[in-house]
């Protein structure tokens, strides 16, 4: 499936979030370097997308804590048709898990590498894009020994 | 056993001209496919005291929904006692089964029910790209987690899915491209098809990739077109023109997070939910099902409805299609016999009920399932949308076993 394509560079353009409440963290902790991920303080787990309550615990004292930004792709495809005028393919979707909490995932987008070298079982780490009022975590691959 | 009792029954189909580009408007098309609904059934328009569609009027983009309830209400001055229309319902079909709840309480007596698309016409001014990027310029709701990563449209969180089901179960790309061969065999004998012009496997693969794994041919093709579907009380429906066709069962459960990329199994979707909550109504069984119209949105949809729906074992959807022979008109297990929506067009959810109802009254034709009809099973949605419902003809087959009863 390589496309051998360049390694996806920074896209023209992104439609960018519009942060609530709850996701508010999660989209600005880039700006820190942080993964912002929603956890619960009752049974100390982490859950995504963010929300006003534990679904596993249905505990009410949630927030966002920093993740690791550590992660493995679970899922991935390799989008090669043109959705946005800005957002020029071929690009990376992945479905991430997070090392902190293995069922917690994220889609997101892997960079750094060619499209179509990203493979499932891939550890990949965050980094962000700054976009007007919002990070963006994206992930690329950790390089061996990393972890 | 099921809520409805055997007292929801459908009555008759309707679908409007359907095709790329008709340049009609999507209320026209809405009032063409309910009128001839109604007529099928032999009712009249002031019979109708129901409405049920899906999503309603808003339209996310352009084409979406081609009228809301109130819209079709007010087109053909009906009078109901009854109506709703919502996307927040399980998927497509939803509105079908909360018609059936309607009828088998006594809520209403015929409840129109109706999805209608003029996608093709609507957005013929560029492709579907600029339809969805003319959408405002923030992501909210579910987009918001999916948009900013170019992940804008369903063809790439159902390629993100097939991915890992590749991954996991070593389905094939040879495999998984039966559905659109089989889809587009079997629209070769529906008039109504938008592409029934052969397809084969070598025309599949060279296909241009959408988003791995899926390429054009594994995704459906927008039209424009409506479907209605006339679910009545069943005591209402003696004496009506057809042999009403009994709702035996349908699947409206969500028994894991409703979210694209968190359910425990990725390689699982809404579908599975759906079914199981379907087969606990009903002392039916997989077994029993002679033909299976099963979304396909996306290809890899269809898989997942085979497996969820219990017509084989998880993770061997993939073999289970291999060569095409057992999903073919005569074989053990017709799927999408009108072309899908891959073939058919995407009339998004509805046309796969309506096709069931075509093949248990037995008025498909060429496309006519081999095996006798008794039993149909209709399917919409992908992801976490998913719904489910198992038609009969029993009541006809009662009717037509006392009429050969000796004397
Ligand atoms: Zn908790």
């Amino acid at each position: 499936m390589t496309t051998g394509s360049e390694p996806a560079e920074r896209p023209r353009q992104r439609v960018l979030p519009a942060p609530t409440w709850e996701s508010e963290a999660f989209w600005k902790g880039g700006f820190d370097g942080q993964l912002l991920i929603h956890s619960c303080r009752r049974c100390g787990r982490f859950f995504h997308p963010p929300a006003a309550a534990c679904w596993r615990c249905r505990s009410t004292d949630v927030g966002p804590r920093p993740a690791s930004g550590l992660a493995v792709v679970a899922a991935v495809s390799v989008n090669e048709h043109q959705w946005h005028p800005g957002f020029e393919p071929p690009y990376a979707v992945a479905i991430v898990e997070l090392d902190d909490e293995p069922d917690v995932r994220l889609t997101t987008n892997i960079v750094g590498c060619a499209p179509g070298d990203v493979r499932i079982g891939m550890s990949v780490t965050v980094c962000f894009e700054d976009w007007d009022d919002v990070s963006i975590p994206v992930f690329r691959p950790l390089e061996e020994g990393r972890r | 056993m099921s809520p409805l009792g055997g007292k929801a029954v459908i009555t008759g189909i309707g679908q409007s001209e359907t095709g790329r580009r008709l340049g009609r408007s999507g209320q026209s098309l809405t009032v063409e496919a309910c009128l001839r609904a109604i007529v099928d059934a032999g009712l009249e328009p002031d019979d109708i005291d129901g409405i049920a569609t899906y999503p309603g009027a808003l339209s996310p983009s352009p084409g979406f929904s081609g009228a809301g309830s109130m819209q079709l209400h007010d087109a053909l001055g009906l009078r109901t006692r009854w109506h709703m229309g919502s996307a927040e319902t399980a998927g497509q079909l939803g509105p079908v089964m909360s018609a059936c709840l309607a009828a088998a309480t006594g809520a209403a007596d015929h409840v129109v029910c109706f999805r209608s698309v003029w996608e093709s016409t609507a957005q013929s001014g560029g492709d579907r790209a600029s339809a969805i990027s003319r959408g405002p310029s923030r992501a909210g709701g579910f987009l918001e987690w999916v948009a900013p990563y170019g992940a804008m449209s369903a063809a790439t969180w159902v390629a993100l899915l097939c991915s890992r089901y590749m991954h996991e179960h070593r389905l094939t790309r040879e495999q998984l491209a039966q559905i659109a061969l089989t889809c587009r065999r079997h629209a070769a004998g529906n008039p109504a098809a938008v592409y029934r012009e052969p397809l084969s496997l070598d025309d599949y693969l060279a296909a241009r990739m959408i988003s791995t794994p899926l390429c054009l041919y594994d995704c459906d093709v927008p039209c424009d077109g409506a479907v209605a579907v006339i679910v009545s009380r069943a005591d209402a429906a003696r004496g009506l023109r057809r042999d009403p066709l009994t709702v035996e069962a349908f699947g409206h459960g969500v028994s894991e997070r409703h979210t694209w990329d968190q359910r425990r199994d990725l390689t699982t979707m809404g579908a599975h939910d759906a079914a199981a909550a379907m087969w606990a109504q009903t002392s039916l069984t997989p077994a029993d099902v002679d033909v299976a119209e099963l979304y396909d949105g996306f290809s890899y949809i269809t898989l997942q409805w085979i497996e969820a729906l219990g017509f084989c074992a998880h993770g061997q959807a993939g073999s289970y299609v291999e060569g095409g022979h057992r999903i073919a008109l005569e074989g053990e297990l017709p799927l999408n016999t009108q072309g899908g929506q891959l073939s058919g067009g995407r009339l998004h959810g509805l046309g796969f009920l309506h096709e069931a109802c075509t093949q248990l009254w037995g008025e498909g034709g060429e496309r006519q399932a081999l095996r006798d009809v008794d039993v149909a099973v209709a399917a919409a949605g992908g992801g976490p949308i998913a719904g489910c419902l198992l038609v009969s003809r029993r009541q006809g087959r009662r009717r037509r076993a006392r009429a050969h009863a000796p004397k």
